[in-house]
């Protein structure tokens, strides 16, 4: 599988309108997005009816279609929550109102494929539309799923990206699992400390079979690992099918999360298959959630094509060109690899 | 390489029956099992017609031998999903195994118990009720249960997800990605949903009529459906008789509204259309349409026009086994892929129940009642909110 990126659209919490990766603003133990001006892109009629998941997808998703000049032939969306506050509100009125006289809207909204859906109406996209659910693997499983249609079609051109929200219900239940920091530390990744930040985001990709950019997603695997050994196990496998080992990648963008238990995995990784690599973070820019992979792509996609690395994902220069970068992520037992190169 | 995909085993459980064989009485004798409103605590208790799984968390739990209490719409998938494994004979642990399944309402059966406390103290509400909240956490304790590990993934796609799990099935099959893939979907009844399509206002307050010009709205139901799918080389191998041969298939989007079918259903004419062409079918070779067929005024009208428009030459058999089941969401297309598979495996179409009038804008009358025929091609629609429309087309197997 090849996937070209023709573009990407992002809402995230640390990209400026300018272009600049700036260190986000925390508020306690969590980070949201910048948003950006609707209007710009949504007509205000059809924004009054959407929620904020809703503004955030189909707008990243309408900036990929807007930088990549050509209208999708389909749309695949990967969300491991899909819209969380329209489901809170509809269960706080089902109990409130005790099931009487309901108003429809949250529920409508509510259904994880509503972002795609949405996206398809906008577009006028009556193509395959297909939405992943699957936790920390669903922007994984719709790249998978756009390399299977390219490698059918190349000539076509599949709108692919994640999308997940936080909400205030969502931090409170996550935060009952001792998931977050508790003390307001500015940084979050190094040192590490006892907990991570919540997070959000949206990024989506006009990605095509054909020739059309340097930058391509080579290659996506996902796994269950139980121990440290199972994964690297995994992880030599994927690179030596990719006719790759770890000397040949020249960046690698790790999920750290600035939990120490969880970046005790990061930390072997690094000290035993990466000693020589340069090696960068990204979730201080974008907080911990299901589908981050989908913010790390489109920060490797920025890197593998302006060939050079934010000062806030990595403080030192690199003097080598960067040919092919490799994302790890790790979330419990859940473990992806997205490869790209240029 | 492209190859045929074949169904190996297949497994149901809905309000109908617990099994592959008891739902294929079921059908045969035209018994459906809707009935009221009795699992949820809810203000349509007794009253609300609704299509139940008449076997306890407690049961199915006992069944799959769990001791950690775990959500309802995971139970109904292991039951299911074991059954079409037992049933196609194969040890899937010598082959490349894949799980996808499809959830529309994943842990909500558990978090809906969880939210009362919640919502009156963050603090409070029992946190093992929400751990499996998210749809993928379903699949996930699916897997676990059948011991699947390699690839393992959860579609939503409203209405259709089931149908898009089967099609993805296929298509890792056909890419030599996997050599098995367990495929279907599963979705339990709960308060959020019957609330939802209650301010919807698309229930029925008596059992649905599908494709009936006096259809008043669906009933909802719950259960899981399952199918076996292996590559001809597991076939051969393994010497397994295939039930059916998966044919054909697409996936399109009506990009009409949020909720409601175009009136002349392009979603649905374009998936059914595309499937044809993908099976190398003539329309007038399908015998028996398993339709999507919820009962409700837009679905029915906008699929029997899309239906009588493709389907012009030669009308083929068709009815909705929501009249049985009641519209199970996540599980439908999984459930009826099922029921597909044994209209050919047992050369029938089953009834649509209670139709009595044609609808006055298409001229199609469903079947009637249960007959035995010859089935060589059966198409499965599955259509849901979001205008996600997908259809299936099962083949006899050649090979018997």
């Amino acid at each position: 599988m090849k996937l070209y990126i023709n573009s990407v659209g992002i809402i995230s919490p640390s990209l400026q309108a300018s272009g600049e990766w700036e260190l986000p603003r925390v508020d306690e133990n969590y980070l949201t997005c910048i948003e950006p001006d609707y209007t710009q892109w949504i007509q205000p009629q059809q924004l009054r009816r959407m929620s904020r998941i809703m503004k955030m997808g189909t707008t990243a998703a309408l900036m990929a279609v807007k930088a990549g000049e050509s209208k999708p032939d389909a749309i695949i969306a990967g969300t491991a929550y899909g819209c969380l506050e329209d489901t809170a509100t509809f269960l706080t009125k089902i109990i409130e109102l005790k099931e009487e006289a309901l108003n429809p809207t949250p529920f409508m909204q509510s259904t994880h494929n509503t972002i795609a859906a949405q996206i398809a109406l906008l577009q006028n996209c009556q193509g395959y539309n297909q939405t992943y659910v699957h936790g920390a693997f669903s922007f994984e499983h719709a790249l998978l799923d756009a390399g299977m249609l390219l490698t059918d079609n190349p000539a076509q051109t599949i709108l692919t990206g994640g999308v997940d929200e936080l909400t205030k219900a969502g931090h409170a239940i996550h935060s009952r699992f001792n998931k977050y920091r508790k003390e307001n530390t500015p940084y979050l990744i190094s040192p590490a400390g006892d907990g991570t930040w919540a997070g959000e985001g949206a990024a989506f990709f006009m990605l095509s079979g054909a020739d059309e950019s340097a930058v391509t997603i080579a290659d996506v695997h996902t796994f269950m690992a139980s121990s440290s050994e199972q994964a690297f196990h995994q992880l030599d496998n994927f690179l030596k099918q990719n006719q790759l080992d770890t000397n040949a990648i020249d960046f690698l963008l790790t999920g750290k999360n600035g939990d120490q238990k969880n970046d005790l995995f990061y930390d072997q990784l690094i000290e035993t298959r990466f000693s020589d690599q340069a090696v960068g973070a990204y979730k201080h820019l974008c907080g911990e959630y299901s589908t981050s992979t989908a913010f790390a792509t489109a920060l490797a996609y920025t890197i593998l094509k302006h060939q050079t690395v934010p000062v806030s994902v990595l403080n030192s220069s690199l003097n080598t060109p960067i040919k092919t970068l490799l994302i790890y992520n790790t979330y419990g037992q859940h473990h992806s690899l997205i490869l790209l190169t240029v | 390489m492209s190859s045929g995909v074949y169904v190996a085993g297949a497994g149901a459980l809905s309000a109908i029956g617990h099994s592959y064989a008891t739902s294929f009485l079921a059908l045969k004798n035209s018994t459906h099992g809707i009935g009221p409103l009795s699992s949820l605590s809810s203000i349509y208790k007794s009253t609300l017609p609704v299509g139940e799984v008449k076997l306890s968390n407690e049961q199915l739990a006992a069944q799959a031998g769990l001791t950690k209490p775990v959500t309802r719409t995971a139970l109904l998938g292991i039951h299911a999903a074991r059954e079409a494994i037992t049933d196609s004979k194969l040890d899937i642990t010598k082959w490349r195994t894949g799980l996808v399944s499809a959830t529309t309402v994943g842990g909500m059966d558990r978090t809906e118990n969880f939210f009362p406390d919640f919502l009156k103290d963050n603090t409070q509400g029992i946190l093992s009720d929400v751990i499996h909240h998210g749809c993928g956490a379903t699949t996930d304790l699916i897997a676990q249960a059948l011991g699947i590990t390699d690839f393992t993934t959860t579609i939503n796609t409203a209405c259709s997800s089931s149908a898009n799990a089967i099609m993805l099935g296929a298509r890792l099959i056909r890419q030599n990605k996997l050599d098995v893939v367990i495929a279907g979907g599963t979705d339990s009844l709960t308060r959020f949903t019957v609330n939802g399509f209650k301010s919807l206002m698309i229930l029925s307050d008596e059992l649905c009529q599908p494709f009936d010009a006096s259809r008043k709205g669906l009933n909802l139901g719950e259960g899981a459906g399952f199918v076996v799918l292996v590559s001809s080389r597991v076939l051969q191998e393994e010497n397994l008789k295939a039930k059916a041969i998966l044919t054909g298939f697409a996936n399109t989007n009506d990009a009409y509204h949020q909720t409601a079918s175009s009136p002349d259903g392009r979603g649905s004419f374009a998936a059914m259309q595309n499937a044809l062409i993908m099976a190398g079918l003539a329309t007038s070779e399908i015998d028996y349409i398993n339709l999507h067929g919820t009962g409700t005024l837009n679905n029915d009208l906008s699929e029997g026009t899309a239906i009588a428009r493709l389907f012009a030459e030669k009308i083929p058999a068709m009815s909705s086994t929501k009249s049985f089941t009641g519209h199970t969401l996540g599980a439908c297309g999984g459930l009826e892929a099922v029921f597909s598979v044994m209209a050919i495996e047992h050369q029938c179409v089953f009834a649509n129940l209670r139709f009595e009038t044609t609808m006055p804008e298409v001229n199609l009358t469903p079947q009637t009642k249960f007959e035995h025929k010859a089935v060589n091609h059966v198409m499965s629609n599955s259509f849901g909110f979001g205008g996600n429309c997908s259809s299936l087309i099962f083949s006899r197997s050649s090979i018997e």
